[in-house]
């Protein structure tokens, strides 16, 4: 009962962002809508006791990404705070395949038979993450460093081009 | 343990309205005495002149963008130093650090990589 | 359920009166300090000692005139104050004040959730606080604004890393992310005197917790002299007194972290530990860290603002990196 008002809560500050994101004329105000929209899937992560998911979601997404986007925003012409139409004549098109997709989606969704059954949760799921970065999963984890580097060096050959 | 989490929002929520509440107030409460030159965009006393959103240096978004891979390695971090005792007393300390120093000795190569390049440099 | 949804509403009005209350006489308490650092006597006539000065201070700014500059983005305008004191208050979910007390029969924990992620929540929220002075100095609309919030953004985080390379440290030393535990694990020796990893993580803390709540040397956001004052220019009223609540109330919590983190939370030195309660202890070491703020700014000119992110990126982020692969051998080494 509780959970499921919250759940419904949460959508609601996970989705209506999430409208906004996508219409508004505004680019900032759009940029700036992601950080409840993330927040929102934070308290769903919360929700689900995935509590370093959630970590995540907070630090890197609405606490990095969303910073890097509205510098990137700033730095162009969008930071005026001028009107911009979000939408182009392709507008039919797009709304039919995004339709289309939400249809199939739904379909495939109501059709999966979900395992119902509970499994027991670790003690500490950050510490049960750190187990598995660390034997399991031991090559993720060091080519996601790897990764890390390479978008880096990337990023400095492009943005250094363009000074 | 989501019972704690439930403590947390309604602190938020508690937190959200107290923020709100002085707002409501000094709506009832402050007194109204506008004209246009109030609102004018403060410029040192001068008329303001031209735009404030104008584009600014790469040099923020260079730093945001190296912010963001770190913040990453940082996150990654934190589940490491949570079993690092408990591996030690598995004797897997010694293999445990040379994993984290691998991850951190490559990602320090991109600190060093931005420094030789000047991203680190504000000028 | 009502029964606990009433009990979790309580601790949180009683947890934030507290808080706000103590918020408003770190003001008075600064100005008193800084009148005696600096040979004056600082605000003294209204009540006995000043005491009364905070009230006064506060039902001015309720009676100031809240007007709206006509440039700016009036919702963001309206929503970047409310963000930095949402984000301040928001750290003490999380904090613990003492071990539980006994009242009324019951045992109640001085902490308002202890959740086993605590740190991360922390940290977490200090991440979004980003936003308030981003979008204030954005929607404002003004050159001094903005500039002002983007040299603050760029500050607060380059030195949010170094905040976390801090407390990864700890983590490493407590083997929790839960902040009751990590207190715990200070039981006989605060991680402070942890020699050198402890005290480096400490040190490294303390910096970047004075960056990250814009205080002098740090406070370049806000650096009159060339800024006016920086993402705050267009605010007046209550609109600018939420940005100071956040900024003060973000003293005293980055003054409860170092307790929680590095000065053993609620349990006092070695002999005389036991001569106190502990909520006394941690109240006596977030005072302690306060005045220390205080001392800071009476104390240190302002720095340039190369020489700031020269200092985040090529001194403490290293370091901090170093500093976490230094207390894990010397754990690893210990165990032997």
């Amino acid at each position: 009962m509780g959970e499921l008002a919250a759940f419904i809560i949460l959508a609601i500050v996970t989705l209506l962002p999430a409208v906004v994101v996508v219409t508004s004329r505004n680019l900032v105000r759009a940029a700036m809508s992601l950080i409840p929209s993330f927040l929102g899937v934070t308290g769903l992560f919360v929700l689900l006791q995935a509590e370093f998911v959630a970590g995540i979601q907070i630090l890197i997404y609405a606490g990095a990404i969303a910073v890097l986007i509205l510098f990137v925003i700033m730095l162009t012409q969008g930071g005026t705070g001028t009107a911009l139409r979000q939408v182009n004549e392709q507008q039919l098109v797009g709304g039919l395949v995004a339709g289309a997709l939400t249809i199939a989606l739904l379909g495939l969704l109501l059709r999966t038979p979900w395992p119902l059954v509970a499994g027991t949760l670790p003690r500490s799921n950050v510490a049960a993450v750190g187990g598995a970065f660390l034997t399991n999963f031991i090559l993720a984890f060091e080519i996601s460093s790897l990764v890390l580097l390479v978008s880096l060096v990337g990023a400095l050959v492009i943005a250094r081009r363009e000074q | 343990m989501l019972l704690d989490w439930l403590y947390v929002a309604v602190f938020a929520v508690v937190g959200i309205i107290m923020a709100a509440l002085p707002l409501a107030v000094v709506w009832l409460l402050a007194p109204r005495a506008d004209y246009p030159q109030k609102r004018l965009t403060y410029e040192s006393g001068v008329v303001p002149f031209g735009q404030a959103w104008a584009q600014f240096n790469i040099r923020y978004y260079l730093f945001a963008l190296i912010f963001v891979l770190f913040e990453v390695e940082v996150i990654y971090l934190f589940p490491w130093a949570v079993v690092f005792r408990e591996f030690i007393n598995r004797q897997l300390g010694g293999f445990v650090f040379v994993e984290a120093l691998l991850f951190i000795v490559i990602l320090g190569m991109g600190l060093i990589y931005a420094w030789r390049k000047g991203a680190l440099e504000w000028v | 359920m009502t029964g606990l949804l009433v009990e979790a509403l309580i601790k949180s009005i009683v947890l934030l009166l507290v808080l706000l209350t103590a918020t408003a006489y770190l003001t008075l308490l600064e100005r008193r300090l800084l009148a005696k650092f600096q040979l004056r006597f600082g605000p003294n006539r209204a009540g006995p000692l000043g005491l009364l000065q905070p009230l006064a201070d506060g039902l001015k700014l309720l009676f100031k005139e809240s007007f709206v500059p006509a440039q700016v983005d009036p919702i963001i305008y309206w929503l970047a104050p409310s963000i930095s004191m949402v984000t301040a208050l928001f750290v003490y979910a999380v904090i613990p004040f003492g071990p539980s007390i006994q009242l009324f029969g019951r045992s109640i924990p001085l902490v308002l959730a202890d959740v086993n992620v605590g740190i991360l929540v922390v940290l977490a929220t200090s991440s979004i606080g980003v936003y308030g002075i981003i979008l204030g100095g954005w929607s404002a609309s003004n050159k001094f604004s903005l500039l002002g919030s983007l040299r603050s953004s760029a500050q607060l985080i380059s030195y949010e890393l170094t905040l976390g390379l801090g407390v990864i440290a700890v983590v490493l030393l407590a083997g929790s992310l839960s902040m009751v535990q990590i207190v715990e694990a200070q039981r006989d020796l605060w991680f402070v005197f942890r020699f050198p990893y402890g005290t480096v993580a400490f040190m490294l803390f303390l910096i970047a917790g004075v960056a990250e709540t814009n205080r002098a040397p740090f406070d370049l956001p806000e650096a009159e002299q060339e800024l006016v004052a920086g993402y705050q220019t267009e605010y007046g009223g209550f609109k600018f007194a939420m940005f100071y609540i956040g900024e003060y109330m973000s003293v005293i919590t980055i003054s409860a972290l170092a307790t929680t983190l590095f000065l053993g939370g609620w349990y006092g030195p070695p002999v005389i530990g036991r001569w106190l309660p502990g909520i006394v202890w941690v109240i006596l070491k977030i005072f302690a860290g306060v005045f220390w703020f205080v001392w800071l700014r009476a104390t240190f000119p302002r720095v340039r603002h190369d020489q700031l992110m020269t200092l985040g990126w090529k001194v403490l982020l290293p370091v901090g990196l170093v500093n976490v692969l230094l207390a894990a051998v010397v754990l690893a080494l210990r165990s032997r």
